[in-house]
């Protein structure tokens, strides 16, 4: 983000605002008990849970505000969350 | 120059269409409606290019209003007391965009208890709004302060909108003459609107962006910077209205009959006209006394205040707001709280009478009582409070 006269700001700059700075609880991702039904990543309002590369679902802690819905909602209760030590 | 007899919100309606809007939102409510019902007529009689918005509420006349400026066009709104307090999020929302406009404030009493009549709590209770603030003593400084209005609001050092304040019946509906300048005149004096930035499709832009903690502070320090700026803007602007058209704006505050004075009255608005007539009558009886007229309220004008009162024996506020509960155990408005600040430091006895609050009238007679007052060491108090009613 930068101080444009006006708080004005060329589309998608809201990725500049690293919300992950907000958590105080980090969600922790069991892969092995997650039967990839992807709740996770529909219940995230941040909208920061994807699948990786290797077909697991995993949030981008930089934005993720651990508000804990994904851990709420699993069926699996694979993911948890952890009081995180900055 | 042609002296023409006009009422005052007629002659504003006239200033603002030589300023070329290209967008008009207004609300029609007392003791406004006279400038947007002309304004309307202007624009339907193919006088003004303009579109002109009609809304169903104040905070819609704004809110038309920054989307307008956000496109890039000069905008125009007038409003007052409820209607100004309705405009409240807008306000503040259109400072931090850094959205130039120019909006009249008729000047009125602020409910409850309901009253049309005027005083400044409207405006005043909205200097923390990041607008400039301009208040005009007559018709003639009303219309003038307009086409200055716009060319400090947009000017790029400051990009902040104003309001122009003048006294709501006192002047808007008082015919006085008024020199209007030509349309030439006006486009030599206040070119074209060229934003800084604007909504385009082509080139997309968020406006009023979210701000962290990170941000915020930093967003705030530079409205204030713009606001600091705009002191020598306001001066800029108005000596070049003088160089032009004779009648120099270049001071944000005016000294009268201040040379020797010992007792000087601090006032803004059309009570100035009156206290002028009484610093007349009272030189006449040896009296020292002189003005020191507020016309820049926002920025607020500190070190000018600070030299144009430093030689007097006491002060005098004319205070026709109150800001409530502050002063303690005595009341105080917003003109002598902001002056007591800026003579901080000095030995200056600063004395605030609340003073024609919802239409009370004032007559040089008052004035010279609060002269009295003063020297007397009588003041931090309500003038002319009917205690046989409470």
């Amino acid at each position: 983000m930068a101080l444009n006269v006006g708080c004005t700001a060329p589309p998608g700059r809201a990725r500049d605002n690293r919300t992950g700075s907000w958590r105080v609880f980090i969600p922790r991702f069991d892969h092995e008990a997650c039967s990839k039904c992807g709740m996770c990543q529909l219940v995230c309002p941040e909208g920061c849970i994807s699948e990786t590369e290797g077909k697991e679902f995993a949030p981008d802690y930089t934005y993720c505000k651990g508000c804990g819905l994904c851990a709420e909602e699993c069926p699996k209760t694979a993911i948890t969350m952890v009081q995180e030590e900055k | 120059m042609a002296l023409e007899i006009m009422e005052g919100s007629i002659a504003i309606a006239q200033a603002v269409r030589r300023c070329r809007p290209q967008v008009v939102s207004a609300y029609p409510i007392t003791p406004q409606t006279h400038i947007v019902e002309s304004l309307a007529e202007i624009v339907a009689n193919g006088e003004l290019a303009a579109d002109y918005i009609t809304v169903e509420s104040e905070f819609s006349a704004l809110s038309a209003c920054v989307g307008a400026v956000a496109t890039g066009a000069r905008a125009y709104s007038a409003t007052t007391s409820q209607g100004l307090a309705l405009m409240f999020e807008v306000c503040f929302n259109m400072a931090g965009m850094r959205l130039p406009l120019v909006m009249t404030i008729a000047n009125r009493a602020l409910g409850a208890p309901l009253s049309i009549w005027n005083d400044q709590q409207d405006s005043i209770a909205l200097r923390d709004a990041g607008w400039l603030q301009l208040y005009a003593e007559d018709n003639q400084e009303a219309v003038d302060l307009h086409y200055i209005g716009y060319r400090v609001a947009e000017d790029h050092r400051v990009l902040l909108p104003t309001m122009v304040c003048f006294d709501g019946f006192i002047l808007s509906h008082t015919y006085e003459p008024v020199d209007m300048l030509s349309q030439e005149e006006v486009d030599a004096y206040l070119p074209p609107f060229v934003p800084k930035y604007r909504l385009d499709a082509a080139n997309p832009v968020s406006m009023g962006m979210y701000a962290t903690p990170d941000y915020y502070l930093e967003f705030r320090y530079e409205n204030d910077q713009a606001q600091k700026r705009a002191l020598e803007v306001v001066r800029e602007a108005g000596r070049e209205f003088g160089k032009l058209f004779g009648r120099d704006y270049s001071d944000l505050v005016e000294s009268y009959r201040m040379e020797d004075a010992e007792t000087a009255i601090v006032a803004m608005g059309s009570i100035c006209g009156t206290t002028k007539d009484a610093i007349d009558e009272m030189r006449a009886e040896g009296k020292k006394v002189g003005l020191v007229r507020i016309r820049c309220f926002r920025p607020f004008p500190a070190e000018d205040l600070k030299a144009a009162l430093a030689n007097v024996s006491r002060i005098a506020v004319l205070d026709k707001n109150i800001s409530l509960g502050a002063g303690g155990a005595t009341p105080r408005g917003a003109v002598a709280l902001e002056l007591k600040d800026a003579l901080y430091g000095t030995s200056t006895p600063v004395l605030d009478y609340i003073i024609a609050l919802g239409g009370r009238d004032v007559r040089i007679e008052d004035i010279k009582n609060v002269v009295a007052a003063c020297e007397a060491g009588d003041g931090d108090r309500f003038y002319g409070l009917r205690t046989e009613v409470l």
